[in-house]
């Protein structure tokens, strides 16, 4: 069973990788990767006290998400939304359960409301005024394959456009230990029942039992294997070299998730 | 009860704590998920012959063919809260013995269901807060109609953690009594805990009277604030609104509304307005948390199930603890059992983030 989209918008942001405008050349293979500490804007759209509020997991979602709609020249007010994270804020996590584990546990309020897993698509709403429906997913390394699944789905089914945006973000120590986790880093896709002037690709996927492509840059390859949401650079870079092509993802081993890619342009 | 879990004893509040779990052990091949949610979540599969029902159903259909999509709060995160108890004194390491991927992990308690049963096919959790474990209904719904997969297990575990009652303590949200939802002094939610289960399933050609069905899912965002909901419940407005027309029904075809409910002055007065709104007073509703407390990301999967139950034995249920139905709250609020023959019943759920999603369930007819 196969399901697919048009792809009218492509968001980005990761170590050393700014954009997806600023990717692509370095995806494509025309600009050398180099790796550097992930550059996050702060979210202009929020309200002045929710753009304090808002943590790094936050702030990449959004800079993903603002990226693939402008690009798209969408309204994100008519774009349904799945986000998907393997773990959401790290840093508000380990905050919490440092004060948990103290003499005082009084927590602070904006702590507990950032700790949820859908804080990210909570802030989204209120900046974009989007009320549409948002869900938030989470697959531990799957989570980009499992993010991609559902929104492909939500287009066939719904017949909606829906903006996937997958994210991560690191855990402090101690989690990070346990959880490594070396940056932030997320990617956006737009995605559309029909093809229209924006349209970059067609793309459709399914599961398959094929092993998960890997990528020929070390500096990418790196992170592809240790950021869950990176898991989707192959794809990424597919539609940087602009040509036909299929990548398979890695999504619930044994379990990867095929892509074939048909560029529009 | 009055709140003595884990070490608490300085939050003046009632709780929904499943009894029996601290004792209770994961079998040795699933040893490796031992968190109190993981626990909840076996002992709720061992329940009413829910695995034999999913065993047939992969005989039916294939391992690779029933999705696992549940959903959950905040997972196995006692786990971590222990664990940070524990840091050593000198490195700030977290003990040894304790693993992130299987019990922390938001996607933990959906990889361990997909081990205790085999299953090979697709899995996700959905981690929306308190709407969670009703989502996972619209996404299956979905997956099927895609023809990704022929069934699902759907549902949700959550489980007592020391971040949920501080959390709720810090926002002043947590009631000193059992919680009693739209009544006029309302003062906060019971927290709880619970595994809820279901076996979603592409309609066979022909079904039992007693069959429930899924008739449709609605789904939207506040877009309003990360931990009121909208005032005049435009979000819960607007989901219960997709439900019907995902089912193609009008209000007038729905006989009992499961309230979210969840006895916070902010929260029942919005969804008493949305209620009101699309329905007046015409249509009987209550909250089943005065029952079972609020059981957070649970939620959904737990009042699907009482739902399903309204169809199956044809009563509708009061919402207990409830003295005094808040009087500006324009809805025909049930306190005690009707007896009825309800063929529709919606069901809310919304949650932190501004996120809503409403279920209508019918009976096979």
């Amino acid at each position: 069973m196969k399901l697919s989209a048009y792809l009218d918008g492509i968001g980005m942001i990761g170590p050393g990788l700014d954009s997806w405008i600023a990717a692509r050349p370095i995806l494509a293979g025309s600009t050398p990767y180099e790796a550097r500490p992930i550059a996050v804007p702060a979210p202009q759209s929020l309200p002045l006290a929710e753009r304090r509020r808002a943590g790094t997991v936050v702030k990449v979602a959004l800079a993903a998400g603002y990226e693939a709609v402008t690009a798209g020249r969408l309204d994100a007010r008519q774009l349904a939304a799945v986000f998907s994270s393997s773990g959401a804020d790290g840093d508000n996590c380990d905050a919490l359960c440092k004060t948990l584990a103290s003499e005082d546990r009084h927590l602070s309020p904006t702590r507990f409301h950032n700790s949820v897993h859908n804080a990210p698509a909570g802030y989204w709403g209120i900046a974009t005024g989007a009320m549409t429906p948002a869900t938030v997913l989470c697959a531990y390394d799957g989570s980009f394959a499992a993010g991609l699944l559902e929104a492909l789905t939500q287009v066939v089914v719904e017949g909606t456009g829906t903006l996937l945006l997958a994210y991560d973000a690191a855990y402090p120590d101690p989690l990070r230990a346990k959880r490594p986790i070396p940056s932030a880093f997320g990617i956006a896709l737009a995605l559309m029942p029909a093809r229209s002037a924006q349209s970059l690709a067609r793309i459709e996927a399914g599961p398959t039992d094929d092993t998960p492509g890997t990528l020929a840059e070390p500096g990418l390859e790196a992170l592809r294997r240790v950021i869950p949401a990176a898991r989707g650079l192959p794809l990424l870079q597919a539609l940087a070299q602009a040509c036909n092509g299929r990548v398979v993802l890695e999504y619930l081993a044994p379990l990867s998730l095929a892509v074939e890619i048909e560029a529009c342009r | 009860m009055p709140c003595r879990f884990e070490t608490v004893r300085d939050l003046d509040t009632y709780i929904g704590e499943v009894a029996g779990l601290d004792e209770f052990k994961l079998p040795g091949p699933l040893a490796e998920y031992d968190c109190r949610n993981n626990r909840l979540a076996l002992l709720g599969l061992y329940q009413d012959g829910f695995m034999a029902a999913v065993e047939a159903a992969i005989g039916r259909h294939g391992r690779r063919r029933v999705a696992v999509l549940l959903g959950t709060s905040t997972s196995g995160i006692l786990q971590t809260e222990q664990a940070y108890r524990q840091r050593d004194p000198v490195s700030g390491a977290l003990p040894d013995d304790f693993n992130y991927r299987t019990t922390h992990n938001t996607y933990s308690v959906a990889d361990f269901v997909r081990r205790v049963f085999k299953l090979e096919g697709p899995a996700v959790v959905v981690s929306t807060a308190c709407s969670s474990s009703a989502k996972v209904f619209a996404a299956a719904a979905r997956m099927i109609a895609a023809g990704l997969v022929d069934a699902a297990v759907v549902g949700g575990v959550d489980s007592l953690c020391l971040t949920t009652l501080y959390g709720f303590n810090s926002l002043e949200l947590l009631s000193p009594s059992p919680c009693r939802p739209f009544d006029a002094g309302r003062n906060g939610i019971s927290v709880g805990e619970a595994a809820a289960f279901i076996l979603l399933e592409r309609p066979a050609g022909s079904l039992d009277a007693d069959d429930v069905l899924l008739l449709g899912a609605g789904e939207s965002s506040d877009a309003h604030h990360m931990s009121s909901p909208h005032p005049e419940g435009l979000g819960a407005r607007k989901a219960m609104r997709a439900a019907l027309s995902a089912a193609g029904l009008q209000c007038d075809d729905i006989d009992y509304i499961n309230l979210h409910g969840t006895a916070t002055p902010g929260n029942d007065a919005a969804e008493g307005r949305a209620v009101a709104a699309l329905f007046g007073d015409r249509v009987p509703c209550s909250s089943t948390k005065g029952a079972t407390g609020h059981t957070l990301g649970a939620a959904g999967g737990l009042e699907a199930i009482i739902s399903a139950l309204v169809l199956q034995q044809s009563f509708l249920p009061g919402g207990i603890n409830t003295r005094h139905v808040d009087p500006g709250i324009p809805v025909q609020y049930l306190t005690g059992n009707r007896e009825g023959a309800p063929r529709r019943v919606l069901s809310n759920a919304f949650g932190f983030g501004g996120t809503n999603c409403s279920l209508i369930l019918g009976k096979a007819e």
